[in-house]
């Protein structure tokens, strides 16, 4: 029987994945979107579970406004990498280094 | 609550982004030969919203809106009215930065609007809900804010890193919304108070320490700062003005009715994370700051050390605490804008700012004006007694001292001490070293107009506002304490 503590399961290991995808990946930017798009499915995994487990239609409702929301965020940062490649020439991780820190 | 009262409650909310939406019409049919007539459009607007605000009757009782996601109360009033004021000031500074570098469009003023309406509902938020939508709409607006100077590599870097880290956060307080929503069976802030209160689990504490971590990111308090040099220095300087004030404002008034609502009845849980986080920006924005040469990442190091300073009127947990918090974030403002305004008024005649120490060293012979301004800011910044920046610094610890967390204060009060060192750094170049550089060239009217008006509440006038700032603000806690 797979109960809601799987669905958590899933979700933790997903947001997981997500925040290493940001740390640990040296390659390119692209990745660090995708990872953060994990992070909100991670999310939303955990929003609808509980909603379902809950009998509660606010989580369901909650997990639709992320999706829009990160639909926007999802276009916004492209649009800013475009922008960012067109002065740099690369999306490399590494060479975003034009300041220090 | 009505429909019709519900309207009347968010009218500053729904003017804003009615306004903000007819601008970006306009922008896009107009293309860039309105671009002023659009930012005076919208700072009418905010002014608007800012009347409106001030209007609503701020009589000691919560309003619930739209059944119960927005809470109008004094606390979301007081916020709302000194992110409306920092966003007309970051507003009416810019357009003369834009348009030497010939960068300036529409869409700016408008994103400044989008901005402004996500952090209104960010504050007044009384649902998760509500608060992820003003947080992201405030969040995606400032990011493309970051990257606005569109052929500057600097300004896109800062613009990624910032959507980036950003991002990041958003997702780590969702994924801790998630797992309050899980624990708790509801998303509003009255409902998980009274669920953490009957029984408070395991699940649900991981859920309250990943919110306020992700909070922590947007306000830049340590150890989740890192993000906040590399952006200040890259974004164009009004919009690093705007940056180190409003979204600030909101986000510490964000966490502030976080902290005390929902989570008010787990002090314990929260109270550590907040202390530690409290003394750690304190000492690493002081610390940080020393070796820089570059005055926009020194003043982002100053804003981390504020944030530190902010954080322990929080960590006290009392109405005293919380009033000091909105106090200092008042003066905090004004001191933020009025030296970042400073830095943008440095540039030479081309246009160059004079961005690093070299560039304004002697200073007081070249533009003497400037140098008393950043002299009061600096020391103000410092907390040195004559000026109003010591009155926040003093309620904040007061309140500290009073909730019994004499160690907190010492700490505190004795890491101020360090920062002190780079304020007055400034001060000896300005006045004491030869000029090297170029002088600077003359800044508008508009940008001497709000560093004056920034001066003049720092200054030791200022303290004829506090009896009026203090019952204000004691009010405003108040209502946050009463509603939970």
């Amino acid at each position: 029987m797979i109960g809601i503590e799987h669905y958590i399961v899933v979700s933790t290991i997903l947001f997981v994945l997500g925040v290493l995808g940001i740390f640990l990946n040296r390659k390119n930017i692209i990745i660090i979107l995708m990872a953060i798009e994990l992070i909100l499915l991670a999310v939303n995994i955990n929003m609808v579970a509980f909603s379902a487990f809950l009998g509660d239609l606010v989580g369901q409702v909650f997990a639709m406004f992320i999706l829009t929301v990160a639909a926007a965020e999802a276009a916004i940062g492209l649009a800013i990498l475009m922008v960012y490649f067109r002065g740099r020439g690369t999306i490399a991780v590494d060479d975003a280094n034009r300041m220090k820190g | 609550m009505s429909f019709a009262s519900s309207i009347y409650l968010t009218g500053a909310e729904i003017g804003l982004s009615v306004a903000a939406l007819v601008l970006l019409l306009v922008t896009a049919w107009t293309g860039r030969a309105a671009t002023r007539m659009i930012t005076i459009a919208a700072v009418a607007a905010l002014v608007g919203a800012l009347v409106f605000t001030l209007s609503l009757p701020n009589d000691g009782v919560a309003a619930n809106a739209w059944n119960g996601l927005i809470r109008i109360d004094g606390f979301a009033l007081f916020a709302k009215s000194l992110i409306y004021l920092a966003t007309i000031a970051c507003l009416i500074v810019a357009p003369h930065y834009f348009e030497k570098r010939g960068g300036y469009r529409g869409e700016y003023a408008v994103l400044m609007l989008f901005n402004a309406v996500g952090m209104g509902i960010m504050v007044s938020a009384a649902d998760l809900m509500a608060l992820y939508v003003g947080l992201e709409l405030s969040s995606l607006a400032s990011y493309v804010l970051a990257a606005f100077v569109r052929d500057n590599t600097k300004s896109s870097e800062a613009g990624l890193k910032y959507f980036i880290l950003g991002g990041l956060a958003s997702g780590i307080i969702l994924y801790g919304v998630s797992l309050v929503y899980g624990f708790s069976g509801t998303t509003s802030y009255d409902g998980i108070r009274a669920a953490f209160t009957a029984d408070f689990s395991t699940g649900a504490m991981f859920g309250v320490v990943f919110v306020l971590a992700g909070m922590a990111f947007k306000i830049a308090a340590v150890p989740f700062h890192m993000w906040t040099p590399d952006v200040y220095e890259g974004a164009p300087t009004p919009v690093t003005a705007f940056f180190a004030s409003a979204p600030k404002v909101a986000a510490v008034a964000m966490l502030v009715r976080m902290a005390t609502g929902p989570f008010g009845g787990q002090i314990a849980a929260w109270q550590q994370i907040v202390i530690f986080a409290a003394l750690a920006s304190i000492v690493v924005g002081a610390l940080g700051a020393i070796g820089q040469a570059n005055l926009k990442r020194l003043l982002a190091y100053s804003s981390i050390n504020n944030v530190g300073f902010i954080l322990i009127g929080l960590a006290a947990a009392t109405p005293q605490g919380v009033s000091g918090v909105l106090v200092y974030l008042s003066i905090y403002v004004f001191m933020t804008i009025g030296s970042f305004v400073a830095l943008l008024m440095l540039r030479d005649g081309e246009g160059n700012p004079l961005a690093t120490f070299d560039d304004i060293s002697g200073l007081s012979t070249t533009s003497p004006a400037l140098a008393w301004c950043l002299l009061a800011l600096m020391f103000s910044l410092a907390g040195i007694p004559p000026l109003f920046g010591f009155w926040g610094k003093f309620v904040v610890f007061q309140a500290a001292v009073q909730a019994d967390m004499i160690a907190l204060a010492a700490i505190g009060i004795a890491a101020s001490v360090i920062g002190a060192f780079y304020y007055i750094k400034f001060v000896k170049v300005m006045f004491f070293d030869e000029p090297k550089g170029a002088a600077p060239a003359k800044a508008p009217v508009s940008h001497w107009v709000v560093l004056g008006l920034s001066v003049l509440v720092i200054s030791p006038l200022g303290y004829l506002l506090t009896p009026w700032l203090g019952n204000l603000a004691d009010a405003a806690a108040q209502a946050l304490f009463y509603a939970a």
